[in-house]
């Protein structure tokens, strides 16, 4: 039955749908991060940071599993890219995953003390918990970009042959910054629609600077790629898009105008980095005005076509390899087996919706700003 | 492969999973519990019943919390310290985890944010549905994990592939409807309720003791004993059936637990206490009930329950094999149209594992020595004396919950509670024990899964990533400090709200209410 849909179909709608969880985890939990480091900026007293707080406090618990299914189906759909990832930036994944520990307990356990230096830590953990992931992922997706220094065994084990500190080259750094600013846009604009008063008013303004930044380094991204100021990788031989998941079949070069080259061929593709820039800037602009909702809808689309960007710049790249090409990750031979990812297809086809019901049914229930009113009234939980 | 870089990743998984499933149990068990008592609020409008499920809402909220956050760990570390194993078995394990994050760890986690925040901005049923659809999702999600670990146990529905160098699915329904899963969800699911209607039962016993919030504890009291009793019923009659079906697949984790070197005529006795000897393959001293094991593990009196030195002599004979099977696979891997090649391996391919584990010894297993090959034999049997009192302990504290439960079912149903202050401080005292069990029960499914990370398909030290000692040191480290100041807090925070107690965290006296609510009515 799994057969009714080619191979080579199933790795590409994979692709897109990682690529959709992904964007819908920076969509969703990209604003709780943003809040949270924003919250030294726009919070100046502990009730106005609790302000903050309340607006992302019954949310970002769901939004959260927007990153941990990402993860489970990088294993499912594409388990040597998990493998080779995840053990390769060894160091960046524990200092995200501390971050990450300390973020979730912060939340139930800020307002567990009225003690001042009780809250200053846990606000001190939130700050750490948007910041540290914002960065390390872009850190992560600049390097990718560039290729990651590892090969494969012939067992196919992943073997890395870089360093932490060579993720921090002046590529990654941008990349990491540009994470970090449009994050702080999204979760700016986020506390513009949930928030009054001067929590809002420093929102709009941090917000704003932060989203022109983000549409800079956007653009600074993409002259230093369109000018081959680093390697994109071409498949020369070998990569069969219908065959099976076996990474050393096909020979690699690197090329470095090979990043521009798919919207070259495809000029589709271009909307994902003008709804980027567009997205970006017209979230600047629009935050410092009335209309709320809109200028969260044009960060999100902003968000969304950076990283889409990012992806179709590499298809059909996952992980480049800069010390042996041929060990490149790419969508062709680096995925499931036919039959797992026909599953996970009918799943995903199955739950992505009903999620996306809820989800939405929840926001419906907690939509409206979040005031002090509301606050000293309390909301029944802690 | 670097050995000090295997024990420390072991190490590593072993601290985070056993620290993890501190908090999962509980949050399975109260989210049921929590869903019970919001349905008796619906039902019978009580003020009473709604703060119970603020007050146990609150302390599941401190421990969901720390689930979560301990849960973040558990998922990557596969990628980070087990990348081989990843790429080995991620066509079938990863499936289930991702499906878990889809089917249950989404609505869980969606619904928890209103369970907290929406009693103002719901109806009464509107908040009633949000608490069961949370417990649903947690209950799903000790599902679908425990399908991904019965899949380790009992590695079915899966075949090995030369070109891609892992195991591959061939039919998911099998992966999902593994015995061995089936099982394990059910006894794993009722050692989380047993463990929820113990907090609950041990906490209000606390309040009974002291005189303080009879009311609220005294109806607590009665939800938990009869869930908790009906659980450990369940827990013991389903840890029978996981050891049944253990017997079919793991036959040396029966023998182990079981501490039975040589194999016996049927029906086996069963060892009440030993205290067996690793080195010398025996049991220094042992107190056996006769046929009692042969009953319990084969339902038959006539069925062999086979000894560990005959199962080594069977892994030989596999390795052996696997040899033969490892070398096919290498003439495949040199000319992939070496069909006789290819037919001897798919024909062997369950024997593969038992060639690798030599790779501890040799990377060219072809000319392993027979030294060799018996030392590999021997790395199949588990820790028998951690294995043996780890099963009797948990065994032991399984009975001794439905003792607890029934006898105090019996004070509740004859409204006597309080007046056994004696079993009121013995429930107390009784409150960190399901976790003792839990714990033990991983040890037994876990521990006693070794040299395996998949049963006779891929041996645990060949599953680990090419990191270094000083990478894992570090993660090690940053755990084991991070890990333990959490700890302090999460105590702290539970022992400050035991203590603050539902009538100061509410605002108002819940007894009181409890009072006039009767006397109105």
């Amino acid at each position: 039955m799994m057969e009714l849909i080619d191979y080579e179909v199933l790795k590409v709608i994979w692709w897109l749908l990682l690529g959709i969880l992904l964007i819908g985890f920076a969509l969703t939990d990209g604003f709780d991060m943003g809040a949270q480091m924003l919250l030294p900026a726009v919070g100046s007293s502990d009730k106005e940071r609790e302000q903050v707080l309340a607006t992302i406090k019954p949310v970002w618990e769901g939004n959260q599993v927007w990153f941990i299914v990402g993860g489970a189906t990088f294993f499912a759909a594409w388990p040597m890219v998990y493998a080779a990832a995840f053990s390769g930036f060894y160091i960046a994944m524990f200092i995200v995953l501390a971050a990450l520990i300390f973020r979730a307990v912060a939340f139930t356990f800020r307002g567990m003390s009225e003690d001042k230096n009780w809250r200053a830590f846990w606000d001190w953990s939130l700050f750490c918990g948007g910041f540290v992931p914002a960065l390390i992922f872009g850190v992560a997706v600049g390097n990718v970009l560039q290729g990651v220094p590892f090969h494969l065994t012939p067992a196919n084990l992943p073997v890395y042959e870089g360093s932490f500190f060579g993720l921090l080259n002046p590529f990654g750094l941008l990349a990491g910054l540009l994470s970090v600013t449009m994050i702080v846009l999204h979760g700016a604009s986020w506390l513009a629609v949930k928030t009054d008063g001067d929590v809002q008013k420093r929102a709009r303004e941090y917000g704003s600077r932060a989203g022109l930044v983000a549409a800079l380094l956007f653009a600074i991204a993409g002259i230093w790629v369109w000018v081959g100021g680093i390697n994109g990788y071409v498949i020369e031989s070998g990569a069969d898009p219908a065959g099976v998941a076996n990474p050393h079949a096909k020979t690699v070069i690197i090329d470095s105008g090979a990043w521009m080259a798919n919207f070259a061929n495809r000029s589709w593709m271009w909307v994902a980095p003008i709804m980027g820039i567009a997205g970006l800037v017209g979230a600047a602009l629009l935050i410092r005005g009335k209309s709320e909702v809109i200028c969260l809808l044009s960060s999100g689309a902003g968000v969304a076509g950076v990283i889409a960007t990012s992806g179709l710049a590499m298809f059909p790249f996952i992980m480049p390899s800069s010390t042996d090409p041929g060990s490149s990750l790419t969508v062709w031979d680096a995925s499931s087996s036919h039959l797992t990812l026909g599953i996970m297809l009918v799943v995903a086809v199955i739950f992505i919706p009903i999620i996306l019901i809820y989800t939405a049914w929840v926001y419906r229930v907690l939509r409206g700003k979040v005031n002090f009113k509301e606050l000293l009234k309390g909301s029944g939980g802690y | 492969m670097n050995e000090t870089v295997v024990e420390l990743s072991r190490l590593q998984f072993a601290l985070t999973a056993y620290y993890h499933f501190l908090f999962v149990p509980l949050t399975i068990g109260l989210a049921v519990l929590l869903g019970v008592m919001e349905s008796v609020y619906v039902m019978t409008n009580r003020q009473i019943w709604k703060d119970m499920v603020k007050f146990w809402g609150l302390l599941f909220g401190i421990n969901f919390a720390m689930g979560v956050a301990t849960g973040i760990t558990m998922e990557f570390q596969f990628g980070t310290n087990w990348a081989y194993f990843s790429h080995y078995v991620g066509d079938i394990f990863g499936a289930p985890l991702a499906i878990e994050g889809l089917m249950a760890f989404f609505l869980e986690a969606t619904f928890i944010g209103l369970f907290f925040f929406g009693w103002d901005r719901l109806s009464k049923v509107g908040h009633l549905a949000v608490t069961w659809l949370m417990a649903l999702g947690s209950n799903f999600s000790a599902l679908w994990i425990l399908i991904a670990n019965g899949w380790m146990q009992n590695p079915v529905g899966a075949e090995f592939n030369a070109e891609t160098m892992r195991m591959e699915l061939t039919d998911f329904y099998e992966v999902i409807f593994n015995s061995v899963a089936q099982a394990k969800f059910v006894h794993t699911v009722s050692a989380g309720y047993v463990t929820g209607a113990m907090f609950v039962l041990s906490i209000s016993a606390f309040y009974l003791v002291r005189g303080r919030h009879v009311a609220f504890a005294k109806r607590s009291m009665t939800v938990a004993a009869s869930f908790g009793l009906a659980s450990a019923l369940s827990v013991v009659v389903l840890g029978d059936e996981s050891g049944y079906i253990a017997t079919e697949h793991q036959k040396m984790k029966i023998a182990a637990i079981e501490a039975e070197w040589e194999t016996h005529p049927p029906p086996a006795g069963l060892s009440l206490i030993a205290f067996p000897d690793m080195e010398a393959k025996k049991n220094n001293f042992e107190l056996k009930i006769p046929w009692l094991l042969g009953l319990m593990a084969t339902r038959s009196i006539n069925t062999e329950v086979p000894g560990i030195i005959d199962l080594v002599d069977d892994a030989k004979f596999r390795i052996r094999q696997g040899i033969d099977v490892y070398n096919a696979l290498q003439r495949l891997r040199a000319n992939p149209k070496d069909e006789v090649a290819r037919a001897e391996l798919k024909s062997g391919d369950k024997l593969l594992g038992y060639a690798l584990l030599l790779k501890r010894f040799r990377n060219d297993v072809e000319n392993a020595t027979p030294e060799e090959i018996d030392k590999a034999a021997w790395l199949t049997v588990p820790n028998v004396p951690v294995l043996f009192w780890s099963f009797r302990i948990m065994v032991g504290l399984g009975l001794y919950f439905i003792a607890l439960f029934a006898l105090a079912f019996w004070f509740a149903s004859r409204r006597e509670l309080e007046q056994h202050k004696w079993f009121m401080h013995v429930v107390l005292w009784s409150l960190p024990l399901p976790w003792i069990a839990s714990e033990l029960g991983w040890t037994v499914a876990e521990y006693g899964r070794q040299p395996w990370v998949i049963e006779g398909v891929l041996p645990t030290f060949m599953g680990v990533s090419s990191v270094s000692v000083a990478q894992v040191s570090f993660s090690l480290a940053g755990f084991v400090i991070f890990y333990t100041a959490l700890a302090v807090v999460d105590v702290w925070l539970m022992v400050k709200y035991i203590r603050l107690g539902p009538d100061k965290y509410l605002g108002h006296d819940t007894d009181l209410r409890a009072r006039s609510a009767a006397a109105a009515e």
